[in-house]
């Protein structure tokens, strides 16, 4: 069984790195771009069995920082 | 007085936050590695250093504050023993719930490494109170993680129960309302990105810092 954390900042926290991100890519020419928010993916492989309750822990102990960040979970079979 | 130093794999500021206890206090830390669980006897003050405490991973201070040493610095400092965290420190105090908010990259994108100048919010903690409210001084900063961040709320009960001890004087990382360094409800753990440390000696290019451990003695000569 797999699962796949989405881990993005929270609508209004600042985003540095989206920021440098969009200046880079209007900097190729890119000028359409309206705003860029960088997060993180993190796959995990778990054991078969493993509840999504205790991926959801797993995310609220470690995996996100929830004073900053919202994260997503998606199981896959 | 009986102090420690935390030392995580990645820690580099370790030696230095142990010269500046031993220099004010005249007695050395103890260096303790993450992995331990229990902290020395009868400790009154935990210094949590900087640095790039596994490697950054995560986010900043993210593994480090889930490390078993940090459960019992949880609840030394729950006792009312002084905790220190700086720069990295700073951020693995947030991350273990220690005091409120997070740090995140700083807003120009840049690592900043340069002397800043602070104002002294609060004089009257044990960190602060060798310092006069309002007071402009200068310490170095070395960090790609210090723009603080917590909510509106937070930081209105930050500034109404005088808990920023310093603020930046000039913009340095994009801190919400320019904050350097906070305390806890009970005023006995402080967390900033600037490094007193590197601040204790002439040699050092200045002194600023050294009224901070200096407070932290004076007050627990106090106590005792």
């Amino acid at each position: 069984m797999k699962a796949r954390i989405f881990v993005t900042l929270k609508p209004g926290v600042l985003d540095p790195q989206g920021k440098a991100i969009q200046h880079a890519l209007a900097g190729l020419g890119f000028g359409g771009v309206n705003d860029v928010r960088a997060g993180r993916l993190i796959e995990l492989d778990l054991a078969d069995g493993t509840s999504e309750a205790e991926v959801d822990e797993m995310c609220r102990k470690l995996l996100a920082n929830t004073v900053i960040e919202n994260y997503r979970i998606e199981t896959l079979g | 007085m009986k102090s420690a130093v935390i030392v995580f794999p990645g820690s580099n500021c370790d030696r230095d936050l142990a010269v500046a206890f031993e220099a004010v206090s005249g007695s050395k830390p103890e260096m303790v590695w993450h992995g331990e669980s229990e902290l020395p006897e009868g400790l009154d003050l935990i210094g949590v250093p900087g640095g790039f405490s596994y490697g950054d991973y995560l986010r900043s201070g993210a593994m480090a504050a889930r490390s078993p040493v940090m459960q019992a610095v949880a609840r030394a400092a729950e006792r009312g023993t002084f905790v220190l965290g700086v720069c990295n420190g700073f951020q693995v105090l947030t991350e273990a719930g220690l005091l409120p908010g997070a740090l995140m990259r700083n807003a120009g994108t840049h690592f900043v490494c340069r002397d800043v100048a602070l104002t002294v919010e609060n004089s009257q903690s044990a960190f602060t109170s060798r310092y006069a409210a309002g007071e402009s001084i200068t310490v170095p900063v070395a960090h790609h993680d210090g723009n603080y961040f917590a909510d509106a709320a937070t930081l209105d009960r930050l500034e109404g129960e005088g808990r920023i001890a310093f603020r930046y004087g000039e913009a340095v990382n994009g801190s919400a309302r320019d904050i350097a360094g906070i305390l806890n409800d009970a005023g006995n753990v402080l967390g900033m990105m600037p490094h007193p440390e590197r601040a204790i000696d002439t040699g050092h290019g200045g002194t600023d810092g050294r009224r901070v451990f200096e407070g932290l003695v004076e007050s627990l000569m106090t106590r005792a």
